[in-house]
């Protein structure tokens, strides 16, 4: 039941907001994966940025696409928590690593790591979004980035990281809002990065790959 | 046997369009064929665009006069969008900007019920006095007037410019029974849009002098001169079958089309060019976006309207 309605929101309500109401600009579709385990690590400024990365791909892949979210915020209460874990399809992440321990494992004698979820995904061949930023912040403006995804890949250097560039969505619908403003909106796919042996220079390779992606486009700073 | 709402000369005025497509896609093919190390994608691509417009266009014209407006509407909704993602929008001016959008359904629905005085003043008047209040009531004063001159320029040229286009489906069928009001849409449509082909063939094939280096510096005399023509030309061989126009009526909105086309591309390009990008959007492959298919609607729609109705359909 909670698959079919999960195939239902992404095949017809996400799409009529994505495709109609926002409209996208995609560059370079032929880099998204095909089949997982992959990672796409996009930058982060609204909560439309997982619908527009889902819509991206074939419905038939929707199994296989999880987006890391995290835990104190989607699982704060049980409404929000369902929706978000069968509907959305989250891999919860717990930001404060205590919490991990009373939620996921109900008083786990050894504390689980807050990635384990996402280590998880990406050995059942996954396809996994990531917001290395963490957090939406404020929006159309770029945070630095988290190292939680270094750690990723360093447990999986089979698995391509593909970075994404979203610019328009924090416009579309920033944090604290609830309106919905159509704007058009830019989808930059970058190449596959692959573990470099070094998290430091993982880390680098990822915040130059969204750089130069990035630069692909005129942008406006918006306030 | 689906009950078209259209008269039968306007059917032959679309099959007419379609021969002259397959006629360009033959063409393309040909050149393909004859050139095979040439790359012809980017014209392929503008044709096939042009099927695809063409064939929602059409659909949208013969079925029913309601689903026209929706259609004309959503292209405004389109045209507005890409304007405000173009243009450099104020934080404060989000909840504003959700009142322009609904201006939108409001102003087809005066068309819809054929209202001519609220359809003429409703964007140059009401909305005009009602987004500068909203703004005020944000409160935000920091670049004021930039916000508030832009969207009000974006809404008269994406909604109340292109909404002509759709009045012209309200003037009384009675006026014109050659083509009623979908001929005059059809002719104003098919005379702006070949009028943007046949400059720019005639650009490419004999352009020398340029005509506004600064703003666009493709565009040329010999281009410009050679779609008037062809626009003249057209005008006069098919407003009998599709419009009430005597023949020098038809002479004079067979220049006023081309000129007018001609100042719609230009000044749209000119925003462009403010802005800093060479496309408005990513719409329509191989043409750009939306803003940059309809910019010379936005000139010959309320023109081509405005003289219509003073000579033909005056009460």
């Amino acid at each position: 039941m909670n698959r079919l309605l999960r195939f239902l929101f992404f095949g017809v309500v996400v799409r009529i907001v994505v495709l109609c109401l926002l409209g996208l600009n995609v560059r370079h579709r032929e880099r998204l994966p095909a089949q997982g385990p992959a990672i796409l690590a996009a930058n982060h400024n609204s909560h439309l940025d997982t619908m527009v990365l889902i819509s991206l791909f074939p419905l038939r892949l929707l199994p296989r696409i999880r987006p890391a979210a995290a835990m104190d915020y989607f699982l704060r209460n049980k409404l929000l928590a369902w929706f978000a874990l069968n509907i959305i399809g989250i891999i919860p992440v717990a930001r404060k690593p205590e919490t991990s321990v009373d939620v996921i494992s109900c008083r786990a004698s050894k504390p689980i790591h807050p990635l384990q979820g996402c280590k998880d995904a990406l050995k059942r061949g996954d396809i996994l979004i990531f917001f290395p930023e963490g957090t939406r912040g404020e929006p159309e403006q770029r945070a630095k980035f988290k190292s939680g995804i270094a750690h990723l890949v360093e447990h999986h250097p089979e698995v391509p990281v593909i970075p994404i560039f979203m610019h328009g969505l924090g416009k579309a619908l920033p944090r604290g809002e609830s309106l919905l403003v159509p704007f058009f909106c830019d989808v930059f796919v970058g190449e596959a990065l692959h573990w470099s042996g070094s998290r430091v220079d993982f880390m680098l390779n990822l915040e130059q790959g969204m750089e130069k992606l990035e630069g692909e486009g005129e942008f406006n700073k918006w306030e | 046997m689906i009950n078209l709402a259209v008269k039968p000369n306007v059917i032959w005025a679309v099959g007419g369009i379609f021969s002259l497509l397959l006629l360009a896609s033959i063409i393309v093919s040909l050149l393909q064929w004859r050139n095979p190390h040439k790359d012809y994608r980017e014209l392929r691509l503008r044709v096939n665009s042009w099927w695809g417009m063409i064939i929602v266009f059409t659909l949208a014209m013969v079925l029913n006069r309601r689903l026209s407006l929706v259609f004309f509407g959503m292209v405004s909704f389109l045209a507005l969008k890409e304007y405000l993602s173009l243009i450099p929008t104020r934080r404060a001016d989000r909840r504003v900007l959700v009142w322009a959008y609904l201006s939108i359904p409001l102003q087809y629905y005066w068309i819809h019920q054929e209202w001519y005085g609220m359809f003429i003043i409703f964007i140059p008047v009401y909305a005009f006095l009602f987004m500068p209040m909203r703004m005020v009531m944000i409160g935000e004063t920091k670049e004021f007037l930039r916000a508030a001159s832009t969207l009000h320029w974006g809404l008269m040229v994406t909604v109340f410019s292109l909404s002509h286009l759709s009045f012209l489906l309200a003037l009384p069928e009675d006026r014109n029974p050659m083509g009623g009001g979908a001929g005059l849409v059809l002719f104003l449509v098919f005379l702006t849009e070949f009028n943007d082909v046949a400059q720019y063939v005639w650009g490419k094939l004999l352009g020398r002098h340029k005509i506004v280096p600064k703003v666009s510096p493709n565009k040329t005399w010999e281009g410009f001169l050679g779609g008037v023509a062809t626009t003249l030309l057209c005008a006069w061989l098919i407003a009998p079958f599709l419009t009430p126009l005597s023949m020098p009526h038809s002479l004079i909105i067979g220049i006023i089309i081309p000129i007018a086309g001609f100042v719609g591309d230009v000044v749209i390009s000119a925003v462009k060019r403010d802005i800093g990008v060479k496309d408005s959007g990513s719409l329509l492959p191989g043409h750009g976006g939306i803003l940059d298919r309809i910019d010379s609607l936005t000139y010959t729609a309320p023109l081509f309207f405005h003289f219509m109705r003073y000579f033909y359909f005056q009460s």
